[in-house]
């Protein structure tokens, strides 16, 4: 830790964290520490970042910062000065002036946090406004500035729009501008790109360096991937369960890191292999086990709004196809189209050369049962009011034709096999983590005994360290039981580890297909290689060059 | 779909089920036993009389002409005459339904503005003392009927304390301060019934959107407490609540009838009710097709409104 002469006032930090604690009350009243014992400071122009998994307390630390706890939550010990003031001990009113003007946040998600009954500028504008630090013009003039400054599309008028008129990652930067505005001394940045495209992130990070830059404003950013903080933060504090598992420059954190922790963390951050292994090419003599043929289909009464175009994808058993592509881009309704979850205009969907029906209610149980679907949300895919047993017996019993008793048994086998205890039978869902959801979510589809599963950013919603379990698993999986996968997904470099084959989809088209190696080895498509360059490597210069690379691509892509 | 054709399906919509509700009306007086003429002539009916009056009345007209030539009388404000006394029925129907208007119109401008400052009070502090006075005395008030709401107010009011007139009847003497008098309890009553739905949902539409991002974030970037309130969270929870408000609005119409006959108010209620006793069927066909009309012209209206502050509706992408 930084250490700080008290008696030179040149010297002192600008935000000096010391011993905070936050707890929560559980049900039975008994308190729990999720910070523990957190210190650091916070130099005047300095980007510290808060890194850590789900639960690790980082956002809880930042919100400290601002003395604010979330609902349930209060802090038990410990100080945040900025400046001279001890933010922790201000009264509301004066806190609410802290926050409008000294520290001021972006949130995880702009979509959500806009509000969506007031206009853009309204909210932009709203503090300095109404303290009289500004008049409506000035604040709206100094609006347009911002907004110029991040690079947003017509600056003088996009503030006139309501949140959801404007795209996710022109929100992100209209939240930075609403931050900016007042001229903050320090400005906390909470996962400020995590909810968008991968293409859009390295933009967005780019427009929120250069403005922490310009402004030599002191940020706090806040994430759970490694190799994003390396582009833009100072120094990094690495937390794990509410404590502070290292703490030390940039540079040091991921060139040499000391603790076991931040190893993990290293070894499971997204970036690209160094090699693309080639597949063995054993698979391409072999019939395939499922054809998408010259599909196109759409949204509506007429299939009118198309979402999928001229598609055509193999798949052979045993292998693994990565679909990848950004949000909108039609991988999820390829995914829904062949297990029937929705029908083509044109084409159709074969299994092992036999066409089938279009709708689920239209297929034999036996095709039903070899196509599974295991979708993203874990949580909200399993009802939460019935134990695991009720979950994985219903299929076995439904496709399978066993009894209760026998599916019992064989529920226990299978929460072993996908590595989970097997007494787990008798919980529900919500008593589960995360990742164990998403491993019940697996075996739910497996439960079925299929030869493809369809798996849809199976691995998105998860930490790194847990994600590259359920990955692990799927391989395993696949080695003992000769399952196909169709890995929907827009992170290419998870894509690139796993997969045999690779499609690429952009705009309803898949605008690139083919063994891993030969898709992702240059030269490739322009938008291969977009996807490409937006990932994050470790190392600190990674992000100029990566922008200036975009939008090269991004006007190429244009052109075509 | 853009705002103008949203709202057009939406009022095709309630006209669709005003005809709907209209066959109803005129279908439940048809399946009564014994038709209009047995009621005109009681027991003195003969064949021969009873054929008379029905040729008269058009009685023998197939249904759905006879249902054409009442709908279209009813839209043209020709609502008939009373079986009982024989008098026009529309000219009544304006004095009694201006009477009726009155009370639910001050029923609305003290209980909807009340409910939602109420609802608002207590979704500041959950859990806090205002919110578990508001929240357990609307509990209290949804539990009783209202009835005995009315009761027990006139028996303060009224009996113990002799502040207020128990009875509502109009004189045409009546000044403004006389009004003002025997409305106060009857008011009041419809007041306790709709004011607790109303409470409940405002506190809850609100604390919804209290604990949403949006909410946080403007915490977070120093939005002071009223503000928050007002312009953050209100407008965001209003579609909800202004849909519970149409809803209470519309079961004031059957509170109505309970309460005008309680305090003997001459309104519409008390008008159907005196008419049901009495067999009068195109009373009663008239008063419920004005109530069911109201009910659905206010859901519309609800909807309609609920949509508009909706800036994802008003504002296409």
């Amino acid at each position: 830790m930084r250490d700080t002469s008290q008696n030179d006032p040149a010297d002192e930090p600008l935000l000096k964290v010391r011993g905070l604690d936050v707890s929560v009350r559980d049900k039975k009243g008994r308190e729990f520490k999720i910070v523990d014992g957190i210190s650091f400071d916070v130099q005047p122009g300095e980007v510290i970042a808060l890194i850590g998994e789900s639960g690790s307390g980082k956002t809880t630390i930042s919100l400290g910062c601002m003395g604010y706890t979330r609902p349930g939550c209060h802090i038990t010990a410990g100080s945040v000065h900025l400046g001279g003031t001890n933010v922790l001990e201000q009264s509301l009113p004066r806190l609410q002036e802290l926050r409008g003007k000294e520290i001021t946040y972006v949130a995880q998600s702009a979509a959500a946090s806009f509000n969506g009954a007031m206009t853009i500028d309204a909210q932009v504008t709203e503090i300095p406004v109404i303290t009289g630090a500004m008049s409506r013009e000035e604040a709206l003039a100094k609006a347009a500035r911002l907004y110029s400054d991040l690079e947003l599309p017509d600056p003088e008028n996009i503030g006139k729009r309501y949140p959801h008129q404007v795209s996710g990652g022109q929100l992100q930067r209209l939240m930075a501008a609403m931050a900016m505005i007042s001229d903050p001394r320090l400005l906390i940045l909470d996962e400020p790109t995590t909810a968008l495209d991968v293409t859009t992130q390295i933009e967005v990070l780019h427009s929120f360096k250069k403005l922490i830059r310009d402004n030599n404003t002191a940020a706090i950013y806040v994430t759970h991937d490694l190799s994003l903080v390396a582009q833009v933060a100072d120094h990094i504090l690495v937390l794990k369960d509410g404590q502070m598992v290292e703490y030390g420059p940039t540079e040091q954190i991921i060139s040499d890191p000391q603790h076991d922790y931040t190893k993990a963390l290293m070894a499971a951050a997204h970036l690209m292999p160094e090699e693309i292994h080639a597949p063995p090419a054993a698979t391409a003599d072999e019939a395939p086990l499922l054809q998408v043929r010259n599909v196109t289909a759409g949204y509506g009464p007429a299939q009118e709004i198309i979402a999928l175009r001229d598609i055509d994808l193999t798949i052979h058993a045993g292998e693994t196809v990565g679909v990848i592509g950004e949000s909108g881009s039609g991988k999820t309704t390829l995914g829904r189209l062949i297990s029937g979850l929705m029908g083509a205009k044109q084409g159709g969907v074969f299994l092992d050369g036999q066409q089938l029906k279009h709708s689920v209610n239209q297929r034999s149980r036996d095709e039903l049962r070899q196509i599974q679907f295991a979708f993203q949300m874990a949580d909200v895919a399993l009802n939460p009011r019935q134990r695991l047993n009720k979950i994985l017996s219903r299929p076995m019993m439904f496709y399978r034709g066993l009894s209760q008793r026998e599916a019992t048994k064989e529920v226990a086998r299978l929460l072993e096999r996908v590595g989970l205890p097997a007494d787990f039978a008798w919980r529900f869902p919500p008593e589960l983590s995360g990742g164990q959801r998403q491993r019940v979510n697996l075996a739910r589809a497996l439960a079925a005994q299929p030869r493809l599963i369809i798996c849809d950013e199976i691995t998105s919603a998860l930490d790194t360290i847990v994600a590259q379990q359920i990955l692990d698993l799927l391989e395993d999986l696949q080695d003992e039981l000769g399952l196909s996968y169709m890995f929907i997904t827009h992170d290419i470099a998870t894509v690139s580890k796993i997969s045999e084959r690779i499609a690429v989809m952009r705009h309803g088209r898949i605008v690139a297909q083919g063994p891993v190696d030969q898709v992702l080895q240059p030269p490739c498509h322009e938008y291969t290689q977009l996807l490409l360059n937006s990932v994050p490597e470790m190392r600190t210069d990674w992000l100029d060059e990566a922008v200036v690379e975009r939008r090269k691509l991004v006007a190429a892509l244009d052109n075509a | 779909m853009s705002l103008t054709e949203i709202l057009w399906k939406r009022m095709v919509l309630g006209i669709g089920t005003l005809i709907f509700v209209s066959v109803l009306v005129f279908l439940g007086t048809e399946i009564l036993p014994g038709d209009v003429a047995h009621a005109i002539l009681g027991q003195g009916a003969t064949p021969e009389l009873l054929e008379q009056i029905r040729e008269r009345l058009g009685l023998n007209e197939p249904l759905h002409v006879r249902y054409w030539v009442w709908l279209t009388n009813f839209i043209t404000g020709d609502f008939g005459t009373s079986l009982a006394n024989g008098a026009d029925i529309g000219t009544e129907i304006t004095r009694r339904a201006s009477n009726t208007i009155i009370l639910a119109l001050c029923t609305a401008i003290i209980a909807v503005p009340l409910a939602i400052a109420l609802g608002l009070a207590a979704a500041v502090k959950p859990g806090g003392l205002v919110d578990r006075a508001i929240t357990s005395t609307s509990l209290a008030l949804i539990s009783f009927p209202d009835f005995l709401v009315a009761v027990v107010l006139v028996t303060i009011f009224a009996i113990k304390l002799r502040w207020l007139p128990a009875i509502a009847s109009i004189r045409p003497s009546y000044d403004l301060v006389d009004w003002i008098r025997i409305l106060i309890l009857p008011v009041m009553g419809l007041t306790f019934t709709i004011l607790a739905h109303m409470v409940r949902m405002t506190r809850s539409a609100v604390l919804n959107v209290l604990t949403s991002p949006a909410i946080e974030m403007a915490i977070l970037k120093g939005v002071p407490r009223r503000r928050l309130l007002l312009r953050h969270a209100l407008p965001n929870a209003l579609g909800p609540i202004i849909n519970v408000v149409a809803l209470n609005l519309a079961y004031l119409i059957s509170g109505v009838v309970v309460i005008e006959t309680l305090f003997n108010f001459p309104g519409l209620g008390r008008y159907m009710v005196e008419a049901v006793t009495n067999r009068d069927v195109p009373i009663v066909q008239t008063c419920a097709m004005i109530f069911c009309s109201f009910y659905v012209l206010l859901n519309m209206t609800a909807d309609i409104l609920s949509i508009i502050a909706n800036p994802r509706v008003r504002y296409k992408k």
